[in-house]
């Protein structure tokens, strides 16, 4: 192990041992992966096996989150709802910071027209309430949960964009960088093996505090009926469709898949601090 | 002088915008001759024609050009769904959203920056705890979550709101000037019907503005801590000025400069959840509107909604740079 992975894994150490909340995180973290993973072999029901004899019943032993209108297992959609979730949240992020990390760092790296015309493009795109943005995508591309995906990391794009495109800019005069022209690098190996690595830590900061906010924007789709179609266990569509009945007093069908996606977000967004205050302590609050 | 040339500063992003809203409605499925032809049995001929009346048979760059031609008139076309014109149907459905978004915005000020300088001044402190809490579960539940759990406690629980079907009859406010029930029945004298549209708006605006309250506290409370802490704070202590003068003039006069950009973009980000939270509450405003179309595939008043809401944003930014001037004549306009 080099000196610098073994500083790293000091400063983790200090940090998530500094803060029970940040064991909790960790906590949740893993509980949430082990439910994505283990999730469908392990619930107790199939999760659109319907019922309706017993449509609509509160929590019980046979049924630990009672059951939906059409006699569906809460607890079982609950869990396996976890894996397509979690699913949509880190495609959309990965994508996004993968794609507009590279469209930054280009932009950035030459500059010139080209960044002219992106940068524009971006402050088009962040000139649109966000949401609203999504909505609209997921309708042109159509009502899949792939364009789910693609929706959320288009939304997301401008951060990371202007963010690589920063870093880069104020880096690519510096020393270090004009050594490597000098020393015969093309630009591909500059960016590549020279600058790519330093901006690391800033756009993983960027990314984890961008999975909570991906994970809602997800859920807040597929709640006004965009993407997710309705037999699919899915946290937002279990909302929308346990909706109506909140008003007469079924508070469990919305209770335990909104629960869920609060669960998942509050620990993204802990994960998130924490992981910023590892890679980059310096923005520490 | 500065004003206009921040104005012009907009025009590209404006166009941009009114580029992208085209091309986005234009890739979306489905052809709006078929639907306005209205029936399916229709042959090809009839289709065509019906095609050609739309426009739809001109190359692209000409359909934008007749576009941006009908929009300078005002003009932003004609719902499919509805046959109605779709400035027509905003503008009607507007001034709920509006009534619904400002109210939630103020209520979201007023809690958070006396809660987030509160807390700055006694970190650590209950308020402070409580402020964090509030800020976390701002940040953690989804609005359409909030707003069905308020629902439970407060309608079928407690019953002491009403059924969530969104406002109240508009003809029990025969005048309506301007279209915010709240100060039409106010102005026509009609306290009874001005208690129900109050009691209708009350769990909706609480749903925007605990949405709302997270990032504004969270702000305030940083800034003020940062202003806190510097020396010219210590100074004004140490000279004996009144609290009041010391934490109102000097601290919170020099810590409400990023507040106000949280505040800016804090309202857009409310602009895209107005849609969830209309929807859960059966609100006649325009998310409801755009959500419909969207559905529907009808596009010209999804164009019209995504136009109106660039367009309110880019206002936005601009009161925010106002703002800025007015607070700190230091900050140069327009930069």
């Amino acid at each position: 192990m080099s000196v610098a992975v073994r500083e790293r894994l000091r400063v983790a150490h200090y940090v998530v041992s500094g803060n029970p909340v940040n064991v909790i995180a960790f906590g949740l973290f893993a509980f949430l992966v082990l439910c994505a993973i283990a999730g469908p072999a392990i619930a107790p029901y199939s999760p659109l096996a319907t019922d309706t004899p017993i449509a609509l019943q509160p929590p019980s032993a046979a049924h630990w989150f009672g059951t939906d209108q059409l006699g569906r297992d809460i607890f079982s959609r609950v869990l396996v709802a976890t894996r397509l979730d979690l699913l949509i949240a880190f495609g959309a992020v990965a994508l996004s910071c993968v794609l507009g990390s590279v469209i930054g760092a280009v932009i950035g790296y030459f500059g010139g027209w080209l960044d002219a015309t992106v940068s524009r493009v971006v402050d088009v795109l962040m000139a649109f309430p966000l949401f609203v943005l999504a909505m609209a995508v997921v309708a042109a591309l159509g009502n899949t949960v792939a364009n789910v995906v693609y929706a959320t990391a288009v939304i997301n794009l401008p951060f990371y964009i202007r963010l690589a495109r920063a870093e880069i800019n104020v880096r690519r005069s510096l020393g270090y960088v004009e050594a490597a022209r000098v020393g015969g690098s093309g630009h591909f190996r500059i960016l590549l093996v020279f600058l790519m690595p330093n901006i690391f830590s800033p756009l993983i900061v960027q990314a984890s505090v961008n999975l909570g906010w991906a994970v809602l924007n997800a859920a807040g789709l597929s709640f006004l009926g965009l993407g997710v179609r309705a037999p699919t266990a899915e946290w937002g569509i279990m909302v929308a469709e346990g909706a109506q009945f909140m008003a007469s007093g079924q508070w469990w069908t919305v209770v335990f898949p909104a629960c869920a996606l609060m669960i998942t977000v509050f620990s993204f967004n802990l994960l998130g601090d924490v992981v910023r205050d590892i890679l980059d302590p310096r923005l520490r609050t | 002088m500065r004003i206009v040339w921040r104005l012009a500063g907009a025009v590209p992003t404006l166009f941009g915008v009114i580029l992208a809203t085209f091309l986005l409605t234009r890739v979306l499925p489905g052809d709006p001759a078929v639907y306005f032809a209205g029936n399916p049995s229709m042959d090809a001929h009839a289709i065509a024609q019906v095609r050609k009346s739309l426009g739809l048979d001109k190359p692209l760059p000409q359909q934008f050009v007749i576009y941006l031609d009908s929009l300078a008139h005002g003009d932003l076309g004609q719902s499919i769904s509805t046959g109605m014109p779709v400035r027509e149907e905003l503008m009607n459905r507007l001034p709920a959203s509006a009534e619904l978004t400002i109210c939630a915005f103020l209520i979201a000020i007023l809690v958070a920056i006396p809660l987030g300088v509160v807390a700055a001044l006694k970190p650590g402190s209950l308020v402070d705890q409580l402020c964090r809490l509030i800020s976390t579960l701002g940040v953690s539940l989804p609005t359409f979550v909030t707003g069905l759990m308020l629902i439970y406690v407060f309608y079928y629980l407690l019953g002491v709101a009403p059924e969530p079907i969104g406002r109240i009859d508009p003809f029990l406010v025969p005048h309506q000037i301007t279209g915010f029930l709240l100060i039409d029945t106010l102005l026509d004298g009609n306290y009874e019907a001005f208690a129900a549209s109050a009691r209708q708006l009350v769990l909706p605006a609480m749903t925007m503005a605990l949405f709302a309250l997270a990032p504004i506290a969270r702000m305030t409370r940083a800034s003020m801590l940062n202003v806190l802490s510097s020396d010219f704070i210590r100074t004004a202590r140490a000279n004996g000025l009144s609290w009041r003068t010391v934490v109102i003039t000097y601290g919170f006069r020099n810590a409400v400069l990023p507040v106000v950009t949280t505040l800016g973009m804090t309202f857009s980000y409310m602009l895209g959840a107005n849609v969830l939270v209309e929807q859960v509450f059966a609100w006649p405003g325009i998310g409801a509107y755009a959500l419909n179309s969207l559905i529907s595939l009808d596009y010209a008043p999804l164009q019209g909604f995504m136009l109106l809401m660039a367009a309110i944003f880019l206002l936005v930014n601009l009161v925010t740079d106002l703002v800025y001037v007015i607070i700190d004549p230091r900050v140069e306009f327009g930069k």
